[in-house]
C-alpha cells in the first residue's frame, strides 16, 4: 500500500497521550486528505502541538495510531520523518547563521545532494522573498521574513505533508496574509498541510478545521459545517454603552441561551429563531441600556470556538456533579 | 556523514560568531592559567627571614649578607633560641629561618664541610619548594666562594634541608599539569553542555530532531567541532606553561595527544550527559561546575594527595578521569615516561570517555521517544 493509493494523508486513530496522570490528547481521530489545509484550533494547551509531535514521529503515542503518508508513525518514526516537513512552534532558525547557511544547514541534516540543495535554495529565496538578503544574519531579518525563512527550511526537501505549528504566532497581518498565500500555493500543488492557529481569520481559509478542547475533538467540519451548530440560534449583536450591565440584563431574559463579550460588542445567542434582534433591543433599552446598534449576525468560528468550549464545560460539570 | 558533516559546519560558524562561546573556549583557559598560576606562588621574594647565627664570624657574616643581597630573601629577625625559633615560625613572622652553628668559620678554614640548617614553613608546599631551591643555591655559591680556587671538591658547605609541616613536599611543577587537566575540563564539559542546552531552549533542537537524523551523526557533528578547539585550547594551555613557568616535555609528544584526546573525548561526552538532564542554560552550567569543577579540583590528586584521603573519597576517585589523566600527564610531560607504562591510565580515560558517549547517545536517543 502506497502513500498515493490512499487518499487520506494522515489518519489518526483514538490517539491518546498521557504526561503522568494529565492527559494531554484523548483519544482523538480524524483523517486529513492529500492536499488538503487542515486547520488545528484549540486554546492554550489544549494539545495541539502535542498531536502534531506524536504525527511527525517526535513523541511516542501511549495509545491509538496514526499513518502519515501511508506510514504507521509509531512503528515507523524515521521514514516519516523524511516525508514531513515540520515548522515548529518558535519557528526555529539559527540566529547566528546567515540565511544562506540556515538553508545549507537544514538542507545537509535532510541528506539533500549538492546540486538539489542548490535548486531548492533557489527556490526557497524566491518563495520567501529573500533574494539580495542571503548573507544577513536570521537574527537581523523582520519577522515575517524569518517565518518565511522557516517555512523554507522545512519544505526543503519536498515534503508530502507539511505540519505548521502557530507558523504566525506574533507576525504582523500583512506577513501573516502573504504567508497563507504560501500555503495556499503548497496546497494546489498538491501538499497537505496540518496547521494550528489561534487567529480564527486563518482557520476561516482552511478547508476543513478540528477543534480541541482539553485535549478532546470537540467539533470538526469544512468551517461552514461546524457554523451548523448555530442553525435554529440566531446570534444578535448589540454595541452599548454598558456592556458588562446589557450582558447581565440580557442573561435573564428566557429567550438568550447565553452571551459573550467580542471587542466592544456583546453577542447574545438566542434559544429561539422566532425573537427579532430588535425585541431584544427594545427590552435592553426598557430597562434602561443605551443600545447603539442591534443586528442579527452570522456566526465567526469565534462563536463556534467558544460554544464549542462552553458545552464541553458543561458536560464535564455534568459528569463530575 | 554528510549530516554530521552539516551539524559540524553549523557549529563552527555558530561558535565563530558567538563571543562568549570563543571566550569560553580560548581565553578563559589562558586566563585561568595566569590566575591560577601565579596565585600559587611560583616566583617568591622577600621571603621573611629569621636568623641564628652562633658563630659570628666573618664567614657565617657573609653567609647571612649573601641570604639578603640575594633579594629573595628579607631579614625580619635574629633569633637566639629554639624557643624563639618555633614562636617566630607560628606567628608567621618569619617563613625561614637560617642557623648557622658554631665552628662554622673554622669548620670551612679546615675544610670540614660544616653544616648550615634552614626551616622552611611547609604549610604551603609549592612556595616551600621553590624558598628551599633559593636557599639551596645561595648556599651552594656561597660555599664556593670560601673555597680556595685549588680546594679539594667536596662541596665547602652542605646543605641540610628540613621543611617543617609538610614533610611530604610536592614539586611546583607537579601542579601544573592538574592545572591543565582542571582548565580543560571545566571549559570542555560546559561548552558542550551549553551548546546543546541553548539549542532546547531556543527551540532549534526540536527542529533537527524532527529531520531524518540519527543520534550519531547528530553526537558527532556536535562534538567534533568542540573536540577540535578543545584540543587547540589544550596545546596553547601547554605551551604556555611550559614558557611561563618552565614546564619541561620530557616525553613523547604523540603520547601526550592521545592522552589529551582520550581526556577531552571524556569530558565532551560529560557535557553531553549534562546536556541531556538539564533544560535551562543555568541548570546546565551549575551541572557542569559540579560534575567537573569540583571532582577535578578536589579528588584527582591535583591538590591533595589521593592516597591521604579517607578510604571512601579514595574509592570515589576511581570514578574521576582527571585522576587518570594527572598520573599520565605527569608521566609524559615530567617523566618522559613511554606510552606503554601507561596503559592502565589510558585504558580508564578510553572507558570512562566511551561510558559517558555511550549514555549520552543513549539517552539523546530516548529523549526523542
Ligand atoms: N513533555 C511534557 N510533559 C508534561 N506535560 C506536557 C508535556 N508536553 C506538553 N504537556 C502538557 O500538555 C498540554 C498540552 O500541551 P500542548 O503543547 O500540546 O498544547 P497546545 O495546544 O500546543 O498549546 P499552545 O497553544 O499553548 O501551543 C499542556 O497542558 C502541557 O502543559
Ligand atoms: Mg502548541
Amino acid at each position: 500500500m502506497s502513500a498515493a493509493a490512499t487518499a487520506n494523508a494522515i489518519e489518526v486513530r483514538q490517539l491518546t497521550r498521557r504526561f503522568g496522570q494529565f492527559v494531554a490528547v484523548d483519544d482523538v481521530s480524524f483523517d486529513v486528505r492529500t492536499g488538503e489545509i487542515f486547520g488545528f484550533l484549540g486554546s492554550n494547551g489544549a494539545g495541539k502541538s502535542t498531536t502534531i509531535r506524536m504525527l511527525c514521529g517526535l513523541l511516542q503515542p501511549t495509545s491509538g495510531t496514526a499513518t502519515v503518508g501511508g506510514i504507521d508513525v509509531r512503528r515507523n518514526p524515521e521514514s516519516v520523518k523524511v516525508r514531513i516537513g515540520y515548522m515548529s512552534q518558535r519557528f526555529s532558525l539559527y540566529e547566528l547563521l546567515t540565511v544562506d547557511q540556515n538553508i545549507r544547514f537544514f538542507g545537509g541534516i535532510y541528506g539533500l545532494a549538492e546540486a538539489r540543495l542548490a535548486e531548492r535554495r533557489r527556490f526557497v529565496i524566491d518563495m520567501a522573498g529573500l533574494a539580495g538578503r542571503e548573507t544577513t544574519l536570521a537574527r537581523d531579518l523582520a519577522g515575517g521574513w524569518r517565518q518565511r525563512l522557516a517555512l523554507g527550511c522545512a519544505i526543503l526537501h519536498e515534503p508530502a505533508i507539511l505540519f505548521l505549528d502557530e507558523p504566525t504566532g506574533g507576525v504582523d497581518p500583512i506577513s501573516r496574509r502573504q504567508f497563507w498565500r504560501l500555503i495556499d500555493a503548497l496546497s494546489q500543488a498538491g501538499v497537505t498541510v496540518l496547521v494550528t492557529t489561534h487567529y480564527l481569520d486563518e482557520a476561516e481559509r482552511c478547508h476543513r478545521v478540528a477543534l480541541i478542547h482539553a485535549g478532546r475533538l470537540a467539533a470538526m467540519g469544512t468551517p461552514t459545517e461546524v457554523k451548523q451548530v448555530f442553525a435554529g440560534r440566531p446570534i444578535v449583536e448589540i454595541r452599548a454603552d454598558q456592556a458588562v450591565d446589557a450582558m447581565r440584563l440580557l442573561e435573564a431574559m428566557p429567550a438568550v441561551e447565553k452571551t459573550s463579550l467580542f471587542g466592544t460588542a456583546v453577542h447574545a445567542v438566542l434559544r429561539d429563531p422566532a425573537v427579532s434582534a430588535d425585541a431584544v433591543a427594545d427590552r435592553l433599552r426598557a430597562q434602561g441600556i443605551q443600545v447603539e446598534a442591534v443586528a442579527t449576525v452570522a456566526p465567526s468560528l469565534e462563536d463556534v470556538f467558544l460554544d464549542v468550549i462552553d458545552r464541553a464545560n458543561a458536560a464535564a460539570r455534568g459528569t463530575a456533579a | 556523514m554528510r549530516k554530521a558533516f552539516a551539524v559540524g559546519r553549523k557549529e563552527l560558524r555558530q561558535i565563530s560568531r558567538d563571543r562568549r562561546t570563543l571566550l569560553i573556549l580560548v581565553f578563559v583557559p589562558a586566563f585561568f592559567l595566569l590566575l591560577y598560576g601565579y596565585a600559587l606562588n611560583w616566583d617568591i621574594r622577600h621571603v621573611t627571614l629569621a636568623v641564628q647565627d652562633r658563630d659570628g664570624t666573618p664567614e657565617s657574616r657573609a653567609l647571612v649578607s649573601a641570604f639578603v643581597n640575594s633579594s629573595y630573601f628579607d631579614r625580619v629577625a635574629d633569633a637566639y633560641s629554639p624557643d624563639e625559633i618555633d614562636r617566630l615560625l607560628d606567628l608567621n613572622h618569619a617563613r625561614a629561618v637560617l642557623i648557622i652553628p658554631e665552628g662554622f668559620g673554622r669548620d670551612l678554614a679546615r675544610r670540614q664541610a660544616p653544616e648550615v640548617q634552614v626551616i622552611i614553613n611547609g604549610e604551603n608546599a609549592n612556595t616551600a619548594t621553590t624558598v628551599m631551591g633559593y636557599a639551596a643555591n645561595i648556599i651552594r655559591s656561597a660555599g664556593a666562594t670560601f673555597a680556595p680556587a685549588a680546594a679539594p671538591s667536596p662541596p665547602p658547605v652542605s646543605v641540610e634541608p628540613r621543611i617543617w609541616y609538610n614533610p611530604e613536599l610536592r614539586s611546583t611543577l607537579f601542579l601544573v599539569p592538574g592545572l591543565i587537566a582542571y582548565i580543560l575540563m571545566i571549559t570542555a564539559v560546559i561548552s558542550t553542555a551549553i551548546s546543546i542546552v541553548r539549542e532546547k531552549e531556543v527551540g532549534t533542537m526540536e527542529q533537527v530532531r524532527m529531520a531524518p537524523i540519527d543520534t550519531f551523526s547528530f553526537v558527532v557533528g556536535k562534538t567534533i567541532p568542540y573536540f577540535l578547539i578543545s584540543l587547540a585550547s589544550a596545546a596553547l594551555i601547554v605551551l604556555a606553561a611550559m614558557l611561563l613557568f618552565e614546564l619541561p616535555m620530557r616525553g613523547n609528544w604523540i603520547a601526550l595527544l592521545v592522552a589529551l584526546s582520550l581526556f577531552i573525548a571524556g569530558a565532551l561526552g560529560t557535557g553531553l550527559v549534562i546536556s541531556t538532564v538539564a533544560d535551562t542554560q543555568q541548570v546546565a552550567f551549575q551541572a557542569a561546575m559540579l560534575s567537573s569543577f569540583l571532582p577535578t579540583l578536589m579528588l584527582s590528586g591535583f591538590i591533595f594527595p589521593i592516597s591521604s584521603m579517607p578510604q571512601a573519597l579514595q574509592i570515589v576517585t576511581y570514578a574521576v578521569p582527571a585522576r587518570y589523566f594527572l598520573i599520565a600527564l605527569r608521566g609524559i610531560v615530567l617523566k618522559g615516561t613511554s606510552i606503554w607504562l601507561l596503559l592502565p591510565q589510558m585504558g580508564a580515560l578510553i572507558v570512562y570517555a566511551a561510558v559517558m558517549l555511550g549514555l549520552a547517545s543513549v539517552r539523546l536517543a530516548r529523549e526523542s521517544r
